[in-house]
C-alpha cells in the first residue's frame, strides 16, 4: 500500500506554503476550475435544478450504499453474465496479489495504465516493477508524475504543479527529446512515447468511475482517449475500482455524468465517456479477451461501518472540494500526505489508514462549509470532520491525540462556563495575567501559553476589556429596562 | 443593545449566561460542550426570543445542537425549541423586527465579510446588506470573494498558524482592494482574526462588528 505520511501535514504545508511556484500553480489553476464550474452550472441549470440533481445523485449514492451486499452480488452476475471475472480484495495487498497473478499467468512484460486512484492506494505499480514488469501510466498528468517518481497532487490534475520547464526536463531525461517550451510540443513528444506503449502492452489496468450493478458495464471519464485506449487495445483489461463505485442501473449515468465533469473541469460533457461491457464478444472485430474486475475495500468497509462516516463513499471524487478549500487553495495536495487530498482527503484518510499517523487531518480545516456546498453528492463534510475530531478526543480510535494544551484548556473552559460565577473568576484572573503584556487594549505576545504563540506570530489578541459587559449591564444597562432579566418583544 | 432599544425592543440580558459551547464541541470534546450547552438551555429556554450577535454562535445552537443532542432526545427537544426561537442579529431586525433602517448614521465607504457559518448554514447573505444599505452617509462596497473564508476557524487558526494566515492574506487583500474605510462582520470569531492582523500591520481599516455600525448616530463617528 502506498505509503501514508499524514503525520508530517504540518511540516509539508509549512514548506508548501514557502513555495512561491507551487503558489503560483494554485491560485492559477484553482481560479480556473472555480470560475469555470461556476459558469457552466450557472448557464446549464441554474441553482435549483441543480440543487434537485445533487439531492437525488446523493439518494441513489446512499441508498446503493445502505445496500452493497445486493448490489455487489448483482455486479458479479452482470460481469459473469457478460464473460468477465470478479474478485473482492480485502486490502492493497490483497488486489496487488491479484493483478499480479493476471499478468503472471498471461506472461505479461508490459502493463498501461489509465488513471485510477484505487491503483495509487495500492501503489500497484512499485509491485509490478519489481517483478520485472513495465507500468507506463497514460494519462498525460499521471505520466508526468510517474517519471517525475511523485504522487498525484490532485485527485483529479495530478500534476498541476509542474511548471512546462520542469515537464520538458523530465521529457529530456527520460524521452531524450529536444528542450522546448511549447506545450503542444511537449504533448506531441508523450504521444509518440505512449503510442509506442499502447500498440506492445499486453495488459491495461483502469479504474472505473462507475460500475453499474444491472448490466455490468465499467464506465470511465476520461479527456484524453487513453482509457478507451488502455480498455481496449491489450489482450487483457483489468479494472480496478473501490467497492463504493456502483449505480444501480445504466439510466443513471445521465445523472452522474452531468454531475461529474462540471463539477470537476467545469466541463458540459468530458471528451471521452467510456462503457465497458467486459471482454471481446465473437461478433466483436475488437477488445479485450480477457476481463477482470478487482473491487478493493481497502479501508473501505471502516467508512461503511460508520453510520455518520458512510456517506464519505458517495464520493465520486470529482476534486471540487479541493478546488473550494481555502485551505486546499493554500497548501495543495502533497501535505495530507496519502492518496487522497483536500476537505474529502482528510475525511477519509483516517479511517482508511490509521487514525494516529493521520490525527492532524480532521483538524486541518476552517469547517467554513464551501465543500459541502459543492459536492456533487452532498457529502456533509463539515460534519464528518467533526465527527473524526469527536473520536479522537473520546480516544475512541486508541491512543488520545489531542495535545496536552487542548485537554487543559477544555478543562478550564468547562469549569467556567458552566457557572457564571466561576466564569468571572476566571476572567478576572485572564485580566491580571495578561495585563503586563497588554498595549493599548492589544495583546502581541504571550510567553506563558504555547496554544496563543501560534496567534500572536501574526496577530494580535484582544486584551480583555477592563469591564466584563455582564458588569456593565449590572451597572449601568440594565436600570434602563422594563424585564432586567426578560427579552420581550415590543 | 443601544440599536434594539432604538427599535423599541425590551431587551434583557440573563446574567447567568457563559458560551453555547461550540469551542469544545469543533474540538470534538462533545460531553464538555453538552454540559456546556444545557446550561445554555437552562438559562435561555423561558425567553421569548433569544438575539446571538455572532453567527457561529447563532449556527451552533440552531444547527449543530441537534446533533450535540441526538442521543439524548428530552434534551434535543429542548434545544430545538431553544434553535427556533434564536436568531442573529441581523436576520432579527431585519426579518422579525422588520425593518432595514435602525435610524443610524455614519459616513464613509464600507466593505462587507460573509461569515462563514452565517452564510452557509445559516443562509443569512441579504439582512447584514440591508442594515449597511439603510445606514445613513455609509456606502457599501463589495470586495472580491466576500464569502471566502478568512482562515478563522477556532481551534484551526491556532494549530495551523501559518495556514490560517496565509488564508487571512487573501482576505486583508480584498479588503484593501474594496478601498473601503471598515470592514463589517457579524461574527465575532473572523472579526478578531482579521482585527488582530490588521492592527499588528497597521492597517488602515477598521474592523467592526455590524451592531458598532448600527450603533453609531452620526454624533460619535
Amino acid at each position: 500500500m502506498a505509503e501514508v505520511k499524514s503525520a508530517e501535514f504540518k511540516k509539508a504545508s509549512g514548506r508548501a506554503l514557502r513555495d512561491e511556484k507551487l503558489q503560483h500553480a494554485l491560485e492559477h489553476v484553482m481560479e480556473h476550475f472555480v470560475g469555470a464550474r461556476a459558469n457552466i452550472i450557472e448557464s446549464d441549470f441554474g441553482d435549483e435544478s441543480w440543487e434537485s440533481m445533487r439531492t437525488r445523485a446523493a439518494a441513489i449514492k446512499q441508498s446503493t450504499l445502505e445496500h452493497l451486499d445486493y448490489y455487489l452480488d448483482m455486479v458479479d452476475k452482470s460481469v459473469r453474465r457478460n464473460g468477465g471475472h470478479v474478485y473482492f480484495a480485502d486490502d492493497a495487498a490483497q488486489a496487488n496479489a491479484i493483478v499480479l497473478d493476471i499478468a503472471k499467468r498471461n506472461g505479461v512484460k508490459t502493463v498501461i495504465k489509465s488513471k485510477s486512484m484505487v491503483s495509487e492506494e495500492m501503489g500497484v505499480n512499485h509491485i509490478l516493477e519489481r517483478e520485472g514488469i513495465e507500468p507506463v501510466e497514460t494519462d498525460l498528468g499521471e505520466y508526468i508524475i510517474q517519471l517525475a517518481g511523485e504522487t498525484p497532487f490532485h485527485i483529479i490534475a495530478p500534476a498541476m504543479h509542474k511548471t512546462r520547464q520542469e515537464v520538458s526536463s523530465l521529457f529530456q531525461e527520460w524521452l531524450k527529446t529536444a528542450p522546448t517550451q511549447d506545450i503542444k510540443r511537449l504533448c506531441v513528444y508523450a504521444r509518440d512515447a505512449l503510442r509506442e506503449k499502447f500498440a506492445a502492452a499486453d495488459m491495461g489496468i483502469s479504474g472505473a468511475n462507475f460500475v453499474v450493478a444491472e448490466t455490468g458495464t465499467v464506465c470511465l471519464v476520461t479527456n484524453e482517449g487513453n482509457g478507451r485506449m488502455t480498455t481496449s487495445a491489450p489482450r487483457i483489461h483489468v479494472v480496478l475500482a473501490g467497492m463504493e463505485k456502483i449505480v444501480p442501473a445504466i439510466e443513471d449515468l445521465a445523472l452522474f455524468l452531468r454531475l461529474l465533469p462540471r463539477s470537476a473541469t467545469g466541463q458540459r460533457i468530458t471528451s471521452y465517456n467510456t462503457f465497458v461491457g467486459g471482454p471481446r464478444a465473437p461478433s466483436d472485430e475488437d477488445g479485450p479477451e480477457e476481463f477482470h474486475l478487482v473491487f478493493v475495500d481497502n479501508g473501505r468497509l471502516n467508512l461503511l461501518r460508520d453510520e455518520v462516516m458512510r456517506e464519505a463513499l458517495r464520493c465520486i471524487r470529482c476534486g471540487a472540494c479541493l478546488n473550494h478549500c481555502p485551505v486546499y487553495q493554500k497548501i495543495g495536495g502533497h501535505a495530507y500526505g496519502w492518496v487522497y487530498s483536500g476537505p474529502i482527503g482528510a475525511v477519509v484518510t483516517p479511517p482508511m489508514t490509521n487514525m494516529k499517523v493521520a490525527r492532524d487531518l480532521p483538524y486541518a480545516s476552517t469547517l467554513c462549509g464551501t465543500c459541502k456546498d459543492v459536492c456533487p453528492v452532498k457529502i456533509d463534510i463539515p460534519r464528518l470532520l467533526l465527527h473524526l475530531r469527536h473520536k479522537v478526543a473520546e480516544g475512541a480510535l486508541g491512543e488520545r491525540s489531542t495535545t496536552w494544551m487542548e485537554r487543559l484548556f477544555v478543562g478550564q473552559w468547562h469549569g467556567a462556563m458552566r457557572n457564571r460565577r466561576a466564569l468571572e473568576g476566571k476572567a478576572n484572573l485572564g485580566r491580571l495575567l495578561t495585563r503586563p503584556f497588554a498595549r493599548g487594549g492589544k495583546v502581541r505576545k504571550l510567553p506563558f501559553a504555547p496554544m496563543v504563540s501560534g496567534w500572536t506570530a501574526s496577530r494580535d489578541f484582544p486584551a480583555p476589556a477592563p469591564k466584563s459587559f455582564a458588569r456593565l449591564w449590572r451597572e449601568e444597562l440594565a436600570q434602563d429596562n422594563v424585564h432586567p432579566n426578560g427579552m420581550e418583544q415590543r | 443593545m443601544k440599536v434594539l432599544r432604538r427599535l423599541g425592543v425590551d431587551v434583557g440580558f440573563p446574567e447567568d449566561q457563559t458560551c453555547c459551547g461550540q469551542i469544545a464541541f469543533n474540538g470534538g470534546f462533545r460531553s464538555h460542550a453538552a454540559d456546556v450547552a444545557k446550561h445554555f438551555l437552562d438559562v435561555f429556554e423561558n425567553e421569548e426570543q433569544v438575539v446571538v450577535p455572532s453567527g457561529s454562535c447563532a449556527s451552533m445552537i440552531k444547527v449543530y445542537y441537534r446533533e450535540l443532542f441526538e442521543d439524548d432526545p428530552e434534551t434535543l427537544e429542548r434545544a430545538q425549541a431553544v434553535g427556533e426561537k434564536t436568531r442573529e442579529l441581523s436576520d432579527y431586525i431585519v426579518n422579525v423586527v422588520g425593518t432595514s433602517d435602525v435610524g443610524a448614521a455614519s459616513e464613509g465607504l464600507v466593505t462587507y465579510h460573509d461569515a462563514c457559518h452565517l452564510l452557509r448554514e445559516l443562509r443569512i447573505k441579504e439582512a447584514p446588506r440591508d442594515l449597511i444599505g439603510g445606514v445613513r452617509g455609509i456606502e457599501l462596497q463589495e470586495m472580491e470573494d466576500s464569502n471566502a473564508c478568512c482562515g478563522f476557524g477556532g481551534l484551526f487558526s491556532v494549530k495551523f498558524p501559518e495556514i490560517s494566515t496565509a488564508i487571512l492574506d487573501e482576505k486583508l487583500k480584498n479588503i484593501a482592494e474594496s478601498g473601503a474605510g471598515a470592514v463589517v462582520a457579524n461574527d465575532c470569531g473572523c472579526l478578531m482574526h482579521i482585527r488582530g492582523a490588521m492592527e499588528r500591520r497597521g492597517m488602515n481599516v477598521r474592523a467592526m462588528h455590524i451592531a458598532e455600525l448600527l450603533a453609531e448616530d452620526g454624533t460619535d463617528g
